[in-house]
């Protein structure tokens, strides 16, 4: 499963993007969120702030309820600032 | 149709293009939005972005916009990368027989913009650098659309 990470999350991280195998136990986008904070102190802090996190799953706008299950591409990002 | 690119646009030349070969038009609106120095303490913008959506989800938005209102044309032109005061950041065209249709339209997809589409913005200046956090009173302006749904049906 391909992970993409923006603005600040992706520099909280240290990365942008990064292709990895999930446990079985992670089904929704918070069970992932929860687990990606045990992988390290920078992943931690990256999503220290988890609820205000935004999701998308395989590029459309989920919630942090949404099963992950066949996802190809999951990206985590804060609330935009465009425009 | 959206553009999404690094170099700058020509607001004129994007206004002649919408039109071409068209008589039918009778109200073009423009917003343009430009990166402002907020009294000198920004000197330069970056804009990210999440390429693929914010190409593509826009036109879901220019298709609701065009089932809202008589529209004719629309274009959006969003910059990325790193910007200098006073840049161009953003563009919205709307095209329509009355102004009416195009003012909303354009506001409508602004307020889209502000609040949906995936790019963000990070302002850095003489203290350092910080990403620019989301405004609640775009989210409000954005929200009104669906009241103004709601209470036409």
């Amino acid at each position: 499963m391909r992970l993409l990470y923006f603005a600040w999350v992706k520099e909280k991280t240290g990365i942008g993007a990064e292709d990895i195998e999930l446990p079985a136990t992670v089904s929704t986008i918070a069970d992932l969120m929860s687990w990606l904070k045990t992988r390290g102190p920078e992943f931690e802090h990256a999503f220290a702030r988890g609820e205000v996190i935004r999701a998308a799953i395989d590029q459309t706008h989920v919630r942090h309820d949404a099963r992950i299950c066949g996802a190809r591409e999951i990206a985590f990002f804060p609330p935009v600032t465009g425009g | 149709m959206i553009k999404v690119q690094q170099e700058d646009f020509d607001v004129g030349a994007e206004i002649a293009a919408l039109k071409a070969g068209r008589t039918d038009i009778g109200a073009v609106v423009a917003f343009l939005g430009t990166f402002r120095d907020q009294a000198g303490t920004v000197t330069a913008l970056t804009v990210e972005h999440y390429p693929g959506v914010t190409e593509r989800e826009p036109e879901h938005i220019e298709a609701e916009a065009q089932a809202r209102w008589p529209l004719q044309a629309s274009l959006i032109v969003h910059r990325v990368g790193t910007l200098r005061p006073s840049d161009n950041i953003v563009l919205v065209l709307t095209a329509s027989e009355h102004r009416q249709a195009a003012f909303a339209a354009a506001d409508f997809l602004m307020d889209y913009l502000k609040t949906r589409a995936p790019f963000w913005k990070r302002e850095s200046g003489p203290s350092g650098s910080t990403w620019v956090e989301a405004n609640a009173g775009d989210d409000a302006a954005s929200a009104r659309w669906s009241e103004v749904k709601k209470a036409a049906e």
